[in-house]
């Protein structure tokens, strides 16, 4: 009997639709909450270093000096933690995978200038 | 004897998905002795602990393991839990629990697709791992990962499962039930499966019980040892039993683990009929202080992990103890008097998973 079931399943095989995808051409599954890959909205980031800290695999460096935020994509796990811990949540997680590579994928992203001065000198003279 | 030659196999070898290291002593094609060696894929990860707030250790106490990941979270989060006395919403466990189980579905289903392919059986392995596939799918709808799920957090967990998403679960499970009773019957009956493994890599009883085996290896000898009767998580709630068979062959502990399949199916189903409502997670105020062993039932057996604080917010020392490392010794002893030809699947039937045995 079990020999028959088989003999079913191989000819539904052969007849049927292959069960994979050709990743990369045909894009992978996702769902709302897979965790494809970090990204960030710069404008609202103000540098507190919140994320480099919790980062479990020291992926970002943030420099609050030159205003710019870093992350190694081979490095970062997409645990969420950064997400989770930025006191602006202005990190996301994207449900799409970063594309493959063979070298390091360091992204350096820029800040906007720091805003004026006059919000700091408001609170010093408070 | 001088008649005796000294084999290796591994730690690169067709069967073995991780590096393990055996020397085979051989007198003629049967082996006396089987030597093993680990310390291939060695991670550091144990002292990573001191390096990381513990709440954010969670995350890398998952990746301890590639397939067993969400319950070494878990196991975690209990030991830093009953440290810091925090009490577990009952939704977070239920949850909990249907992922645990979740886990062990795609992890048996794993191990049966490369059992059949170390038997040459290729039909049957990729039909287990396509209905791994569907498990796998739920899996990242619910948690955002296939395998590393990282949803589990000290106090609860990060995720909710909306009602109609459990529903939508469990009806999955119902669709491919028929498909998993259809798999394992051939597990039980089929005449090339049974040939391969019936009376191969015997180990009794007491001497899975002397050596120290765990999991589906002490379950298929007959032990009835599985951490899920002590009730952690939800288990308690939910009229656990452990499967257990007699013989202690190959063909027993693979069939321990098809069985445990459909009584993961019927847990998860049981967990949703029984959801409590309420929060997922409770807040977790300072630092853990203290010591505590937690124990947790993994695909592959019990795993143990000893976490000690001392009210800083870096844990001082965590140890993982994880069943393919105490199931090496039982291992050790299938393997004395079985032919060669048979060492790749006796291997196979322990289910190593030497990743997290050297963390
Ligand atoms: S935690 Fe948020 S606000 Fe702070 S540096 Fe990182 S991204 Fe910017
Ligand atoms: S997702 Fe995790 S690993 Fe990646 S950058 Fe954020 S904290 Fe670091």
């Amino acid at each position: 009997m079990p020999l028959f079931t088989m003999v079913k399943r191989a000819l539904a095989n052969v007849t049927g639709k292959p069960a994979t995808l050709m990743y990369p051409a045909t894009p992978a599954k996702q769902y709302d909450v897979s965790r494809g890959h970090i990204v960030i909205a710069i404008e609202d980031c103000i540098f507190c270093g919140n994320c480099q800290r919790h980062c479990v695999s020291q992926a970002i460096v943030v420099d609050r000096e030159a205003r710019t935020w870093e992350i190694d994509r081979l490095r970062c796990i997409i645990c969420g933690v950064c997400a989770e811990v930025c006191p602006k949540d202005c990190i996301f997680i994207e449900p799409d995978y970063h594309p493959s590579s063979v070298g390091p994928v360091v992204e350096l992203v820029q800040g906007p200038p720091a805003p004026p001065k006059v919000e700091k000198k408001a609170k010093t003279e408070e | 004897m001088s008649n005796q030659i000294v084999v290796p196999f591994g730690p690169q070898h067709p069967v073995l998905p991780e590096p393990i290291h055996l020397d085979l002593v051989l007198e003629d094609e049967r082996v006396v002795e089987a030597v093993p060696t680990i310390g291939y894929v060695h991670r550091g990860l144990e002292k990573l602990v001191e390096k990381r707030d513990f709440k954010d250790y969670v995350l890398i106490a998952e990746r301890i393991c590639g397939i067993c990941s969400f319950t070494h979270s878990v196991t975690y989060c209990n030991a830093i839990e009953h440290i810091m006395g925090i009490e577990v919403p009952p939704r977070a466990q239920f949850i909990r629990t249907i992922w645990m189980e979740y886990s062990r579905m795609h992890s048996h289903l794993l191990w049966l697709g490369l059992t059949a392919d170390a038997m040459g059986f290729e039909n049957l392995f990729m039909n287990a791992w396509r209905l791994r596939e569907e498990i796998l799918d739920d899996m990242e709808a619910t948690t955002g990962g296939r395998v590393i799920q990282g949803s589990s957090k000290v106090g609860g967990i990060r995720l909710d499962i909306p009602d109609e998403k459990l529903g939508e679960m469990v009806d999955h499970l119902k669709s491919i039930r028929p498909l998993l009773e259809e798999s394992n019957r051939i597990f039980t009956h089929d005449q090339t499966v049974r040939h391969r493994m019936r009376g191969l890599g015997v180990l009794s009883k007491e001497e899975a019980w002397d050596l120290g085996a765990v999991g589906p290896t002490a379950r298929g000898s007959g032990c009835d040892m599985d951490v899920r009767s002590t009730g952690y998580s939800a288990y308690g709630e939910l009229g656990f039993k452990p499967i257990t068979f007699p013989h202690g062959d190959c063909l027993d502990r693979c069939l321990v683990r098809s069985e445990e399949v459909l009584a993961a199916v019927d847990l998860v189903e049981r967990a949703v009929a029984k959801m409590p409502d309420g929060p997922i997670e409770e807040k977790v105020k300072g630092n853990p202080d203290g010591e505590y062993f937690a124990f947790s039932e993994q695909p592959r057996g019990e795993c143990m992990h000893y976490v000690k604080a001392n009210g800083k917010k870096n844990i001082v020392r965590h140890r993982v103890r994880t069943p393919t490392f105490t199931n090496i010794p039982p291992l050790v002893k299938m393997l004395a008097g079985i032919e060669l030809a048979d060492v790749p699947v006796v291997v196979l039937t322990i289910d190593p998973c030497i990743g997290c045995a050297e963390r």
